[in-house]
């Protein structure tokens, strides 16, 4: 076990986890967002760079403060290591720049997405963005694709996370999608004309951090925040069968994953639970679930600013907002 | 001219086949070495010559090899990177080109040192014919007992290939060129772990410059301590300098570190002046990615000091009034040249090369290039320096890999030395978009 200092936080984990994890092991407003980590995909991180922090102090051996900032998400812990993140400013700064730049080329239509309502994106400039737009040139547009009878991929709305493409390598038996070009004309797709087709092709619509990869069974249905989201579970031969039903009255929107409250999903389920059961009969269900995630589907999120939690102590002026008093 | 230690037989006709090679003492010291030295011994007379690599960064070579981690079981690799494509470099194109034996004893001599029994030449996808001439070079050497099982009778094995990337700036990145010749997309990888941990084919590797493993043969030769003792200070040795731009004598040169920079502009022996018998407006000292600098920062110091040809005097002054030595990529621009278009020409070039695995360099070069082109081509706002400023510092240091930083540093360093040049343009559209328009206003470069 080693002892890690988090903005003032000491908290003990075991050797090997990364900085990101012992964040999450305090949890409240002091984990660092992830938009390209995926917990249960192998290799993810590292990509979006929102996670940086400031490490102060590098280990109890070496207490130098690292140079750079370091992506919390794939560095790992050394005992005795300090780390700011929202009591450093340059964190702040550096995760505004980079809100900025994820959002430049990001077409902002979420009145018109499915996505919106439990998108990490939005969440993300949300708490960390800037409501300024500096950017007047065109946006980089492509056409949507369809892959497959269930899929659908909006390219334009693409943060290039690559969790799409860890899961289609580590959870199905052939990938056929990955990232074709470079820089920022790079995008997701199959090269040739391809449809995405295994049992577990759906998962990708689960990791998706924003609305590129759609479930067509749902599109334009409905908005998240009207339906109600239910723990449910089915005598599945393929997958766990234990997911979250998105139901308005008696009727089942959309069947997805159970997430935690980092978006990451508990069970990988099959392509029959998810697209093929749309029921209520074809379910048990266990009752209402609790959605801690930060986004609108859980409510009143957004009463405190990240920066304002008590738990962090000598917080710098800078970063402290005023609140309206009650 | 000062001592040539890579170039001393390039004009030698035929220099490129073995026989003539060895005429000239080539392959020494790989007997020297298999035969009287330890592979500890070579490190230990790399270490001590004070070699850096000559492919930009400047990391003595010596530490960098004794990084390298060696358990047990697991195979070590060397791999030379001739990925090279920083604009304006083209040094070891012409050296693999004219004196592929030499890159080959380096290899073998290197490789001994490092325990490596399998090496790599990564070379540039637009470099077929050097390919070729390398190739070539590995069969007589091969063909003559200096490749292969069981070397000149001493018991070390090497097998030496050539792969070709597929021409992209990113591949250059030591992690990037490690994806790319594992046969993968070429993006770069987090790091830590570093190579000489979990490198290629996730063992233990050496990437090493062309230029910088060619320099080992002397070395083991002469003896470290002989060659630390050219050069001034820490930056020892020889290095080649691709010198291109507005200037009489273009062409690679092989200079010994600390030749005054005013110099190796003006001298006769060495660039010759500049071209048409203008004024000197402003010089790249190391590849498209280090800052440029004006005419009287590049010739003396902020201190007032004349600025030499070695690491530690371009880099004088850190980035507010210095540069680096980069890759010896040595760029003059004289006062025709449009320090606007010239900014614009490397941020397309950032943007089109960036791989577009983070976020940063991704977006961000193409924003650069955009406002760029914007400001270059008469459409410019006021505010679009500072937002220049902005963005050039939103990627640098928060991206995987040092292409961010490369893209970010021309941006701000042409700003930072000719913002007036930049006003101009914005200011007097009509003017600045003419034919052969160039800005003909004082050049009052920040010096503090």
């Amino acid at each position: 076990m080693v002892k890690v200092t988090f903005d003032g936080i000491e908290v003990e984990v075991e050797e090997g986890t990364t900085i990101l994890q012992a964040a999450r092991k305090i949890g409240g407003k002091v984990v660092p967002p992830a938009m390209c980590y995926y917990g249960p995909l192998k290799g993810s991180g590292g990509k979006c760079r929102v996670c940086l922090v400031k490490v102060a102090q590098g280990s109890a051996k070496d207490p130098r403060p690292m140079p750079k900032l370091v992506a919390s998400c794939i560095t790992q812990v050394q005992d005795g290591m300090v780390v700011e993140n929202t009591t450093n400013e340059d964190v702040l700064n550096a995760r505004k720049g980079i809100v900025e730049m994820l959002l430049i080329n990001h077409p902002l239509d979420c009145p018109v997405c499915d996505q919106a309502g439990e998108c990490n994106l939005q969440d993300l400039s949300y708490e960390h963005g800037v409501s300024a737009q500096r950017f007047e040139e065109e946006r980089r547009t492509f056409n949507k694709v369809d892959l497959g009878p269930y899929i659908q991929l909006h390219m334009t709305r693409c943060i290039l996370c690559y969790r799409c493409v860890y899961t289609a390598d580590q959870i199905t038996e052939k990938r056929v999608h990955g990232v074709l070009g470079r820089g920022d004309a790079a995008e997701i797709g199959t090269y040739i004309e391809n449809v995405i087709d295994n049992d577990f092709s759906g998962n990708v619509i689960d990791v998706c951090p924003v609305g590129a990869l759609t479930d067509k069974t749902w599109r334009f249905k409905n908005r998240v925040w009207f339906t109600k989201p239910m723990d449910a579970h089915r005598d599945c031969p393929t997958c766990s069968g234990k997911v979250t039903l998105w139901t308005r009255g008696e009727e089942v929107l959309r069947v997805t994953a159970r997430k935690d409250q980092y978006n990451e999903v508990e069970e990988f389920i099959c392509n029959t639970c998810r697209f093929d059961k749309k029921e209520v009969s074809d379910w048990t269900i266990e009752g209402p679930r609790h959605i801690e995630r930060g986004s609108v589907i859980s409510a009143n999120h957004y009463e405190l600013p990240v920066v304002n939690v008590p738990i962090v102590p000598n917080l710098p002026t800078s970063t402290k907002k005023n609140l309206p008093q009650e | 001219m000062g001592l040539k230690i890579l170039t001393e037989h390039i004009n030698v006709p035929g220099i490129e086949t073995l026989e003539v090679y060895r005429k000239h003492g080539g392959y020494r010291s790989v007997e020297k070495a298999l035969k009287t030295m330890s592979p500890e011994e070579v490190v230990e007379e790399v270490k001590t010559s004070g070699l850096r690599g000559r492919g930009g960064a400047g990391f003595p070579t010596g530490m960098k090899w004794s990084f390298l981690a060696k358990p047990e079981g697991v195979p070590r690799y060397l791999v030379c990177n001739a990925d090279e494509s920083e604009p304006g470099t083209f040094k070891d194109r012409w050296f693999m080109q004219y004196n592929p034996h030499a890159l080959i004893e380096g290899m073998i001599t290197s490789s001994y040192a490092l325990g490596a029994n399998t090496s790599y030449i990564y070379i540039r996808g637009e470099l077929m014919f050097v390919l070729r001439i390398l190739e070539k070079a590995i069969a007589e050497a091969y063909a003559a007992g200096l490749l292969g099982k069981n070397i000149l009778g001493s018991g070390y094995d090497l097998d030496l290939h050539v792969a070709p990337g597929g021409g992209a700036y990113i591949c250059g990145e030591e992690t990037a060129l490690l994806e790319s010749l594992e046969g993968k997309r070429g993006n770069p990888r987090n790091k830590p772990p570093f190579p000489a941990v979990k490198g290629l084919f996730a063992s233990p590797t050496v990437v090493n410059n062309v230029e910088t493993i060619s320099s080992v043969p002397w070395i083991v030769n002469n003896g470290g301590a002989e060659y630390a003792k050219i050069g001034v200070g820490r930056s020892t040795g020889t290095k080649l300098i691709s010198a291109s731009g507005n200037i009489n004598n273009p062409g690679v040169y092989e200079i010994e570190l600390g030749v005054p920079v005013e110099e190796f502009i003006y001298s006769d022996q060495y660039l010759g002046g500049i071209w048409k018998g203008r004024e000197l407006k402003a010089v790249v000292p190391g590849g498209s990615s280090v800052p440029i600098l004006p005419k009287n920062l590049i010739l003396k110091t902020a201190a007032g000091e004349d600025r030499l040809m070695t690491y530690e005097s371009l880099s004088d002054g850190g980035f507010a009034t210095g540069s680096m030595l980069g890759s010896g990529a040595f760029i003059v621009f004289d006062e025709e040249q449009c320090i606007v278009r010239n900014t614009w020409n490397y941020a397309r070039f950032y943007h089109h090369e960036s791989c577009g695995q983070c976020s940063p360099c991704r977006e961000g070069t193409g924003w650069m290039e955009k406002v760029l082109h914007r400001i270059e081509y008469g459409h410019g706002h006021q505010q679009d320096i500072d937002l220049l400023v902005s963005v050039a510092k939103q990627i640098e240091g928060n991206t995987i890999c040092p292409l961010g930083d490369a893209a970010a540093w021309p941006v701000a360093a042409a700003i930072r030395h000719f913002r007036e040049e930049f006003e101009w343009h914005i200011k007097h559209p009509k003017e600045a978009t003419a034919p052969g328009a160039v800005y003909r206003g004082k050049l009052d470069a920040v010096t503090a």
